[in-house]
């Protein structure tokens, strides 16, 4: 299927928002303002049409029909891995493993490299502003294994400690898993200097890419990293999608994830053998459908292209910055140097869920709680934040409505 | 404690408020203002015990068995959230648990309250009903032995 979306070489943000058909929707008898990117973006006209165009053209089984639908399916779906190599920069599209998203390229690493290769009194260090998914997998494993679970503190404005970090790898260290950019601060990790200062203690890194791979380019061979697991829906893709990178000698050695029909060469009741890569990792019947209308979303933002989109964000980001200085007792958490467009803040003396709650009856959809965070929120000694991250289509007279918003909130609050 | 009424005839009061109300900043503010009368709980009761799990506010919830009825009080660290549950237990507070057990409430409804009820996992009024059924519930139990 073409994909027809028009844009100008310079960046229209209002030609933009005409793709997203979502953005038309009234809220509290209010136009619809979307400020939860960072929970999953909305969709473009161009996705939603390639779901219809699989299921009304070509639905069928992939990799073992030899009928025609069966035939392009298995091609749309295998393009979808060759474009995730490419927006990530893969040096193969047989280190691409398709997931339901990050925790469970998070999962699939602990749960087969983890459970081979860490043993009693090996050391894995994550970070303070991990998302629980980050965390979880990792406790399990350690838990398991009685090995140590070890944690970058970070300073106040949400930065890494990296002199800490430093101080914590050592021989005993085996695994890093960090993220590239804070859910909950917006803070962009250094995670070429942390996979490096790793790799020279044997340590693999994995990087939690949820975030960053929405905003930032991704190289992971510029990177180096071992890992990298991102979303689908966070970068303007159906739910239910997304993407493991492993380095090919690694996942070549790994041992099997889930067992199952399309994982296997062959199978006897005496003895199994696996399929090659990427398919050792895919067992039963993937999510066809969804991946396929992930190629068309990452074809559609490179097409718009990252850059573009990236210094939209970012004047967005540094608007609301200065904006949210008019705001009383507004307290922003997160002031990292380098920064995904997301604001997370709190108010004095104002529970986040309060503010939430004024905020969308003025049709303004904001996050607010702990961001699957709680050991970050305990760091800064809040119950939560409220946030409002940022995407291509968000505009400055969004922004304008977030802070009337707040102000009205405010007033009703206090 | 004022004179008796029923569950029913409580949700009517609140029903009656609401009318008056055109916009839903009137709504808000007098459910705001409710949060804020709400008498505090004493500190010895914000313990771990009686949080109740579900909300993304801390809300505690405590009661009391005396003479046939169950008492509630309770707090929260969200004024919203607080006048909700202030609300429901001006309606539940003092009523014997079969009372209790069998409302239905559906003046959350009326008041246009219900997406409070919906959104189970980041509002919580859904968990604080059951909560308050659940004492109900213990306290039928515990006299019928």
């Amino acid at each position: 299927m073409e994909s027809t979306t028009t844009i100008s070489p310079t960046f229209d943000v209002n030609t933009i928002r005409e793709l997203f058909p979502v953005l038309d929707r009234e809220v509290k008898n209010q136009l619809l303002v979307y400020l939860d990117n960072a929970a999953t973006s909305q969709k473009p006209q161009v996705v939603i049409d390639a779901l219809s165009h699989y299921y009304s053209n070509y639905n069928a089984n992939i990799h073992r029909g030899i009928h025609t639908l069966a035939e392009e399916a298995t091609a749309a779906y295998e393009a979808t891995r060759n474009s995730v190599k490419e927006f990530i920069n893969a040096s193969s599209s047989e280190e691409i493993i398709f997931t339901r998203g990050t925790t469970e390229g998070i999962n699939l690493v602990a749960y087969t490299w983890g459970r081979k290769n860490i043993h009693a009194g090996d050391e894995i260090i994550i970070s303070t502003m991990e998302h629980h998914s980050n965390i979880v997998p990792w406790q399990i494993l350690c838990e398991e294994k009685n090995a140590i679970l070890k944690v970058i503190p970070i300073n106040d404005d949400g930065e890494l400690l990296m002199d800490e970090y430093q101080k914590l790898l050592s021989p005993k260290t085996k695994f890093v898993s960090i993220v590239h950019a804070s859910n909950a601060l917006g803070t962009i990790n250094p995670v070429k200097e942390i996979i490096d200062a790793a790799h020279e203690v044997g340590a693999l890194v994995l990087v939690d890419g949820a975030q960053s791979s929405v905003h930032l380019d991704i190289d992971v061979q510029e990177m180096d990293c071992d890992f990298f697991a991102f979303s689908g829906h966070k970068v303007y893709g159906p739910t239910g999608t997304g993407a493991l990178y492993g380095k090919k000698k690694i996942l070549e050695e790994m041992p099997v994830f889930m067992g199952g029909g399309e994982m296997i060469k062959e199978v006897a009741f005496t003895k199994t053998t696996y399929a090659d890569l990427p398919y050792k990792y895919e067992a039963g019947t993937p999510n066809i459908a969804d991946t396929i209308a992930l190629k068309v979303a990452l074809d559609f933002m490179n097409e718009i292209g990252k850059k573009l989109i990236r210094n939209h964000e970012n004047d967005l980001l540094k608007y609301a910055t200065e904006q949210m200085k008019s705001v009383p007792g507004l307290r922003i958490i997160g002031n990292a140097k380098n920064k995904v467009s997301l604001v997370s803040f709190v108010i004095k003396n104002i529970h986040p869920q309060d503010i939430g709650v004024l905020l969308d009856n003025q049709g303004i959809a904001v996050r607010t709680g702990h961001h699957c965070t709680q050991p970050l929120m305990e760091r800064f000694g809040i119950p939560g934040t409220v946030r409002a991250s940022f995407a291509m289509y968000n505009t400055k007279e969004e922004v304008d409505r977030l802070i009337r918003g707040l102000h009205k909130a405010i007033k009703m609050l206090t | 404690m004022n004179e008796y009424k029923t569950i029913a005839e409580r949700e009517e009061e609140i029903i009656d408020d609401f009318s008056l109300f055109d916009s839903w900043e009137e709504k808000y503010e007098y459910i705001i203002d409710l949060g804020k009368k709400l008498t505090p709980l004493d500190d010895q009761y914000k313990k771990e015990e009686n949080i109740i799990k579900g909300c993304q506010s801390t809300v505690w919830l405590v009661s009391e068995f005396k003479d046939g009825k169950v008492f509630y009080k309770a707090d929260s660290d969200a004024v919203i959230v607080k006048g909700l549950v202030s609300m429901l237990i001006k309606v539940l507070s003092g009523h014997e648990p079969d009372k209790i057990l069998n409302a239905k409430l559906d003046f959350i409804k009326d008041i246009g309250m219900m997406t409070h009820l919906a959104q189970t996992r980041s509002n919580g009024l859904l968990s604080m009903v059951k909560q308050i059924k659940n004492y109900a519930l213990a306290y039928k139990s515990a006299d019928a032995v």
